[in-house]
């Protein structure tokens, strides 16, 4: 893997596992000799990549591929199983206590619901401004200022600073939750799905102004989505995960030009275009496998058209194939 | 059953919801066909009134929402007005309705098998219990459900939200329908599991002459299913005509706003084109055009109502100022 000069942000083997615990009535079953067991989603396997300052990377994958626990590791909000993550080339659990409220700062997160991530009984100024004060950036005689300041940068006006969040769109509290973000002066924001749940025209806004932001205020991201056009526009470099693994990265161009991996490949040929008309469509067959029970191998096995008895026993190393690209396939071995 | 005709003809079909704060014309003036075999898309952002036009079809408009202008003739009889038992007997015999979410359409505590098999015999007394399940164990397998014996057995939490799906597409299909009316069916979905029912649906359509209608905010979905399209804005149809005409050349504004908005591989780096401001209240629409607000070609004409206007062959708009020139070049 290439040493970055100036790495943002660093992940390295990264696990986390959820365990459902058994309940009273599944213990005494098990005493008894049933065969119940402890069952254990593997959300992230064990998963490494590098996040450069400056760049925005596009995490990509379906439903259940663990991209917004990876998300969340990354943000702080979920302890990871193993493995660790390094901010500006500190370990997270390496880190004083000051050092690590920092990098807390520094790495804020902006949520896909805009219902739901924001408190339907706090105004519009506590909201964006509380953490600010209580993290001085600024007090609170001059918070009205501050957060009206906040709210003109991701394009509210400032008159609406006294209002509840319901008494916007969607789209301007999805505005509200980036001010909020944007409040404590981050570097690096993960944004999980936070365009998904916005109409089209809507959407194009936030994206806008999500460009924006990267350009006056030099932010990094990782952007998660399950939306590979949006990807496709707004990221660097792409990371592709499927069932909790990372299966290809390449920069945005030699990716959707040349993918590597054979999910990749289906995943761009199933994406809907604007400029494919009336074509008959030849889908990826088979369901995506529960991550409570992967398959052994390469995950994407049982749904890949070049099938080989290895990829069945064993598990195929993300390794280097171009310089820059990453890719899992046994193929690549031939 | 008519002959030569549309399956499907509205005509200036009005929905309005009688609210405290007004009357919101939901649906206003929204007329199209759609044919045997054809797939129509019907889009538009949320609160355009293009789920409302599917629900109206149906008859499934809750007050304070209410038909009141218009019709809807599928195969040359008018639906609106017809009582509850006469919708009934069409209703999931020969138009059926596909939702966004599966189990709107499933009853959890019911076995799949129960619920084909009651959808089969609520339409069709005749035919036994063995034929009906006969039939549903088919459906299943036309949809591309693995092992459809034991799968009719299973219960709807025991699927997965595409194979779900499936099967809420396997109920509209048993009484082999002469509509389908498709609201979002894909929208949860992820994308190789979109791709599998949009196989199916295209496949459906041409193979059974099936008439559909998909109702999405999606353009991209429909550039690849569908064989003409209608796009609402508003609770009106701002312009409708075969999909590559319209994905081409859009002439209305709104269209050319919305095609540019849309991000890909060859907008990449640039900034993406924005529609300014937002979706207007129905409650509080401008007079004349509702998307004079937000229209970069708006001027004093457009505070008048556009009527619905041909400027090129079998494209209907409503505007005073469609681009033309660019449609032309």
């Amino acid at each position: 893997m290439m040493t970055p000069q100036n790495a943002m942000l660093e992940v390295k083997d990264l696990t986390k596992n959820f365990v459902k615990r058994l309940d009273m009535a599944g213990k005494i079953a098990q005493r008894l000799g049933s065969n119940i067991r402890e069952e254990t989603v593997h959300a992230v396997d064990s998963v490494s990549f590098t996040i450069e300052k400056g760049e925005v990377v596009g995490l990509v994958g379906e439903s259940g591929c663990g991209k917004s626990t990876l998300g969340r590791m990354i943000a702080g909000i979920l302890p990871p199983t193993a493995g660790g993550i390094s901010f500006k080339g500190v370990e997270f659990t390496a880190m004083t206590q000051e050092e690590g409220e920092a990098a807390a700062l520094a790495i804020q997160m902006i949520f896909q619901d805009p219902f739901a991530s924001l408190n339907p009984r706090m105004r519009v100024e506590d909201i964006i401004g509380e953490a600010s004060v209580i993290h001085g950036m600024t007090d609170l005689k001059e918070r009205s200022d501050y957060v009206g300041d906040m709210m003109e940068r991701v394009g509210l006006g400032r008159e609406y600073i006294r209002r509840y969040p319901h008494q916007f769109s969607g789209g301007q509290r999805q505005r509200i939750g980036i001010a909020r973000a944007l409040a404590v002066q981050p570097e690096f924001l993960v944004c999980d799905e936070a365009i998904a749940a916005l109409d089209v025209s809507i959407q194009a806004q936030v994206i806008n102004l999500f460009m924006d932001l990267r350009e006056d205020l030099d932010l990094t991201y990782l952007f998660i989505s399950h939306d590979l056009s949006v990807v496709e526009h707004i990221s660097d470099r792409v990371v592709i995960m499927y069932l909790g693994r990372i299966v290809e990265t390449a920069p945005t161009d030699e990716l959707f030009d040349k993918p590597n991996h054979p999910y990749t490949t289906a995943l761009l040929n199933e994406v809907p275009r604007l400029d494919q008309r009336g074509i008959e469509y030849e889908p990826v067959s088979g369901e995506i496998p529960s991550p409570l029970d992967p398959p052994p191998g390469c995950h994407f096995h049982p749904r890949c058209p070049h099938v080989t008895d290895r990829c069945t026993i064993e598990v195929p190393v993300l390794r280097e194939i171009a310089p820059g690209r990453l890719s899992a396939c046994h193929l690549n071995d031939q | 059953m008519s002959g030569d005709g549309p399956t499907l003809s509205v005509c200036n079909l009005e929905t309005h919801f009688f609210t405290r704060d007004g009357v919101a014309k939901a649906v206003d003036n929204v007329s199209f066909d759609v044919d045997k075999g054809e797939i129509m898309g019907l889009v538009g952002e949320s609160g355009s009134g293009k789920s409302v036009t599917g629900f109206s079809i149906l008859g499934l408009v809750d007050p304070p929402g209410e038909v009141v202008g218009g019709q809807v003739l599928f195969n040359g009889h008018d639906l609106v007005g017809l009582d509850d038992e006469q919708m009934q007997k069409l209703r999931g015999n020969r138009i059926a309705m596909i939702f966004q979410d599966p189990m709107m359409t499933l009853n959890p505590v019911l076995r799949v098998d129960t619920q084909m098999i009651e959808t089969v015999l609520a339409h069709d007394k005749s035919i036994s219990k063995n034929e009906a399940r006969q039939r549903s164990r088919d459906a299943l397998g036309q949809v591309g459900i693995p092992s459809p014996d034991e799968r009719l057995k299973a219960y709807p939490h025991q699927f997965s939200g595409g194979m779900r799906q499936r099967v809420a597409i396997a109920i509209a299909l048993l009484n082999k329908p002469d509509l389908i009316i498709a609201d979002e069916p894909t929208t949860a979905l992820d994308v190789t599991i979109q791709g599998q029912i949009l196989y199916e649906a295209q496949k459906l359509c041409r193979e059974t002459g099936t008439a559909m209608i998909w109702i999405t905010h999606d353009l991209a979905v429909v550039a690849g299913l569908v064989d003409k399209i209608c796009v609402m804005y508003a609770g009106r149809i701002v312009e409708q005509g075969a999909i590559s005409d319209v994905l081409d050349n859009p002439v209305h504004p709104y269209t050319v706003g919305l095609l540019g908005s849309v991000p890909g591989h060859n907008t990449r780096g640039e900034r993406l084109y924005q529609i300014p401001g937002m979706t207007p209240s129905l409650l509080n629409l401008p007079t004349g055009c509702a998307f004079q607000a937000r229209c970069p070609r708006a001027d004093e004409a457009c505070t008048a109502e556009p009527n619905i206007t041909q400027p090129l062959a079998d494209r209907n708009i409503r505007c005073f100022h469609p681009h033309l020139q660019e449609a032309a070049e």
